[in-house]
């Protein structure tokens, strides 16, 4: 009985893996396809959230079927009720990916306020944290997962220098409020994204020592 | 409620109980607290049911068992000279996992417990209240003649514990009180411990887990020690023990991983 209870528990870990990649992987290609206004790709990035979603509702009733037919207990059940959670966490990420490949369709044939420089490392160090934070996750590495969340405030700092950046573009020309906002409301996605990341560090270790707490994660707001 | 006031149901104190030579359960202290309900767990053989066993004496009944240590009630050990232990398992009842109603009418197996304690009151009353009490009063008010045999496992096990309490106890001990029964009675008496703890203090072994979670308030792990002697490995909040036990033999235990 443990032996099935164990391969069930694997599997469950390698789809929150692949759930976490394909997150990830849409992470960067919405703000890729944004940097090189690529609408085609956007719309595939789009479309591709219903399948995130699907694997999250998959990885759910797996993890029912297994409350409902191992009734785990002690780390069992904090790891089954922690992935429960870190699947919703992973959908929602998906979900601002989602709505910055859909910044880039509505668009249209709009230029770009700016060359993109920032938003591009925002996502790719929002990306590298939830590859890290997951792999912690996945090994219940306390220590690990106590470090990132700490990175966040590079998050927020570039989030802060975006914010600033716009504004300079505003100021100086009022009709560019509209392009500037699209570019904020990305930033702003992904700054979302990096407090689900720390979301998921504090479940790994909850896991790990059965207590719930907050990680310091320095503010979720920007500091202007 | 400040720390002298707790004043527990029972209390074991460097408790060891023996059988001949054998000593099965080794170093026991442990408090109950009173109107709650307490689940000892843990492996075959680790000694829970005798533990529970001594609580009301009822190892006295095998020949070759004795104790040392205390048991206090009310401030006295009942293992002490002058205690009589019929007295002691009026006041500290039991029952056990196969029901095992008397072969008479449901009435007198409710009211038989009274009669020999010479109870002067109203006996209808006393046996319609203690029904009333086990949930059993609506499925048998009607048949109250007809034999405590004739009733279905699940029935007959209310029945055995409408006649523990009918002699007004103020602990109940319960050894694997729904082992033998299907699950909506399993869950008929769960429903009725829970009932039954706003007045009595109900101390139950149980070997499924669940029922440990499910119904108990504090959680004892007994386990096998290395001179294979049951020890109290745990003993703890019921929430605690199944979501972070502080013993890595509970959570093997709980998990499955032994045992």
């Amino acid at each position: 009985m443990r032996k099935t209870f164990e391969n069930e528990i694997q599997k469950l870990k390698d789809d929150i893996l692949s759930l976490g990649s394909m997150v990830e992987k849409a992470i960067l290609d919405s703000v890729d396809s944004l940097k090189h206004r690529d609408i085609p790709r956007s719309q595939k990035i789009y479309d591709n959230d219903e399948v995130i979603n699907q694997k999250r509702f998959e990885i759910e009733r797996a993890v029912m079927i297994a409350i409902a037919t191992q009734q785990p207990m002690a780390h069992d059940l904090r790891l089954l009720a922690s992935l429960l959670d870190v699947a919703g966490e992973l959908e929602r990420m998906g979900d601002y990916a989602k709505g910055i490949a859909k910044i880039n369709i509505v668009m249209g044939e709009q230029e770009l306020l700016k060359p993109l420089v920032d938003l591009p490392r925002m996502a790719e160090k929002t990306a590298d944290m939830l590859h890290r934070a997951l792999t912690a996750f996945i090994e219940e590495d306390v220590e690990m997962a106590k470090a990132i969340p700490d990175e966040d405030d590079e998050i927020d700092a570039l989030y802060t220098q975006i914010y600033r950046e716009l504004i300079t573009y505003v100021i100086a020309d009022p009709t560019a409020i509209e392009r500037s906002n699209w570019l904020l409301w990305a930033a702003h996605n992904l700054e979302r994204v990096g407090d689900r990341v720390t979301n998921i560090c504090e479940r790994t270790i909850f896991i790990a020592t059965g207590e719930m707490e907050e990680v310091d994660s320095s503010d979720d707001e920007m500091k202007i | 409620m400040t720390e002298n006031k707790i004043t527990y149901a029972i209390e074991a104190a460097d408790l060891n109980l023996y059988y001949g030579e054998t000593l099965a359960v080794r170093d026991i202290d442990m408090q109950i607290e009173k109107q709650k309900i307490t689940a000892m767990i843990g492996p075959s053989g680790c000694g829970k049911s005798t533990v529970l066993r001594a609580f009301n004496r009822m190892n006295d009944l095998i020949p070759s068992a004795h104790a040392t240590g205390s048991v206090l009630y009310h401030g006295k050990d009942i293992y002490d000279e002058d205690v009589d232990p019929v007295e002691v398992r009026r006041r500290i009842g039991m029952v056990f996992q196969k029901p095992n109603p008397f072969p008479k009418s449901i009435f007198d197996n409710v009211a038989w417990g009274a009669q020999i304690n010479g109870y002067q009151g109203n006996m209808d009353e006393l046996v319609e209240e203690s029904l009333r009490d086990a949930a059993l009063w609506d499925e048998v008010k009607d048949k109250l003649d007809k034999s405590g045999l004739s009733l279905s496992g699940g029935q007959q096990q209310r029945l055995c514990i409408a006649r523990t309490i009918a002699v007004k106890p103020d602990i109940i001990l319960m050894d694997e009180p729904a082992s033998a029964l299907d699950p909506i009675a399993t869950l008929k008496i769960e429903d009725l411990m829970h009932e039954l703890a706003k007045e009595f203090t109900i101390i139950v072994v149980t070997h499924n887990m669940q029922q440990a979670a499910r119904v108990s308030d504090f959680t004892a792990f007994f386990n096998l020690g290395e001179d294979h002697a049951g020890v109290l490995e745990e003993y703890d909040v019921t929430s605690n023990i199944f979501t972070n036990p502080k013993k890595k033999t509970t959570e093997d235990y709980i998990t499955g991983r032994f045992g």
